[in-house]
């Protein structure tokens, strides 16, 4: 019988993707005798130069995690996408940059600079760097170029199918595994190219939580104030991802009475998750007796309660967002 | 709607002595509302006010309807500048949209500015079925501030390669 070949690696990712692959209960004893593993860096050692000597397609699903963000993560993408029948954006920093991508609100000298010469406790004075290629006695040692701009795997290669979640959910990744093991064995249809491994729906229908449509004047932290587990996050003030994000996770956070910060990414019907979740927040504040006597300058107060609008709304999907990344001004005097 | 920047090369070529930033001409998206700014651009228009003629005019139904993603995608494909124009407070057709729009619009100047733009590429302004002046007031002055501010950022990240391997810029 044909048995899955599954390859895994981790990009610009924490390793809690890895991690949730083995974290699939009893179903992980079922993968080792369903799956060879061809290449996964965490668990098994296979180099990257037994990957190049596979047969093209030979691997029959590879779980990409994490974003890319260096020349290596980009040089294994495209060697396993060659080597792969399937290739899935497994978890948000795959899909979207997660939160890896926030590093697109800066750039890469900024970042650099930061750590190798700003930061109180560094002494540097020769302003020494990482270099990708440095000539040892030994002989030449290479790094990865680190790049500019945090980049997700379908900027880089064709993506077959996309799992959001951060890590994705132990149902989602069961789900997934089941039917590859009955495309291969039985032949059974794969989802049509690009499906998202996820709900089509946004977060609050999944979500148990009583929602009685009303406004609220003020936004509190959730250290602030006792929440009720029982009524919508939102209407308590609390800034909740759930209206503008992909239902598929089953409110896991929500339940453990923390609000939504968006893992799952856009849902199916819009482009950018900041700005879904910028038009819902801003329309739940309540409508003022004396609207008319507000200036723009009162609206702009009441609205800076949201501390960092950017770091909220696209905390996992900056890369993926509409404007991908912080650019500069040219004009001087321009307003920064 | 092409909002790239070829037309605007092509009718640059000709003055290829002058610099980039003295043929720059801005590209402006005014979202008008279908009850009262449309109207007032409409009066502009057969009144023979006269005004810059570098702006288009999407018609939408209410300010409100304006989605902060409308206005996102807007400077991502190069408009310079984006006005977003209502019913007076209190006017409104579907009694309290532009409320709401005036709530997104000032959290979507946050967000500009933290992607590095200049919150004043978007502007929210009142303009009323009557104020025909208003509008052209608006749009005049709106086309002079952002020739001030210079090109969409946007537009230049554009053709960088975002590894950044071989760049010299920042």
């Amino acid at each position: 019988m044909a048995k899955v070949k599954i390859a895994q690696y981790w990009g610009a990712g924490c390793g809690g993707c890895d991690v949730a692959l083995l974290d699939i209960d009893e179903k992980i004893l079922g993968v080792a005798e369903m799956a060879d593993i061809a290449f996964w860096p965490i668990a098994v050692d296979t180099k990257l130069k037994d990957v190049e000597a596979m047969p093209d397609k030979s691997i029959t699903l590879t779980l990409y995690n994490g974003a890319v963000r260096n020349s290596e993560n980009e040089h294994v993408a495209k060697l396993l996408r060659q080597k792969s029948a399937i290739m899935v954006s497994f978890g948000s920093c795959a899909c979207f940059g997660g939160i890896p991508g926030l590093a697109n609100v800066t750039n890469k000298k900024d970042l650099q600079d930061y750590v190798y010469n700003t930061t109180f406790s560094t002494v540097n004075p020769n302003r020494t760097r990482p270099l990708p290629k440095y000539q040892a006695p030994e002989g030449e040692l290479t790094l990865p170029v680190m790049y500019d701009t945090v980049l997700t795997l379908e900027d880089v290669v064709d993506v077959d199918y996309y799992m959001p979640g951060c890590p994705p959910t132990t149902e989602q990744i069961n789900q997934f595994l089941d039917i590859v093991e009955k495309h291969v064995k039985e032949g059974a249809p794969l989802p049509p190219k690009g499906a998202v491994i996820a709900s089509e729906k946004t977060l609050c229908d999944e979500c148990g939580r009583t929602k009685e449509v009303t406004t609220i004047e003020k936004i509190n932290m959730p250290y602030e104030i006792d929440i009720d587990p029982k009524k919508c996050m939102l209407e308590q003030g609390v800034i909740c991802l759930g209206p503008a994000t992909r239902a598929g996770c089953g409110a896991k956070c929500l339940d453990a009475n923390q609000p939504c910060r968006g893992c799952m990414g856009p849902t199916a019907a819009v482009l950018d998750q900041g700005g879904s979740m910028l038009s819902a927040l801003a329309s739940i504040f309540r409508t003022a007796d004396n609207e008319t006597q507000l200036s723009e300058d009162d609206i702009l107060e009441l609205m800076t309660q949201i501390k960092d609008p950017l770091g909220t709304f696209y905390a996992f999907t900056m890369p993926k967002s509409i404007i991908k990344r912080k650019v500069k001004e040219k004009k001087a005097g321009v307003k920064q | 709607m092409n909002m790239s920047s070829t037309q605007q090369e092509h009718q640059a070529a000709p003055a290829a002595a002058k610099s980039a930033e003295e043929t720059f001409e801005p590209k402006i998206l005014a979202f008008c509302c279908n009850w009262c700014s449309y109207a007032g651009a409409d009066l502009a228009g057969v009144s023979r006010l006269q005004m810059p003629t570098n702006f288009l005019v999407l018609r939408s139904m209410c300010s409100a309807r304006v989605d902060p993603e409308f206005v996102l995608r807007a400077f991502a494909k190069g408009a310079d500048g984006v006005l977003v124009l209502g019913c007076h407070p209190a006017d409104c057709h579907y009694i309290g949209g532009n409320y709401r729009a005036r709530r997104r619009i000032a959290l979507l100047k946050m967000l500009l500015e933290q992607y590095g733009l200049d919150p004043d590429r978007l502007q929210l302004e009142w303009v009323s079925a009557s104020e025909g002046v208003k509008f052209q007031s608006t749009i005049t002055d709106f086309i002079e501030k952002i020739r001030e501010m210079g090109p969409n950022p946007l537009k230049e990240a554009e053709g960088e390669d975002p590894r950044g391997i071989n760049a010299s810029h920042h």
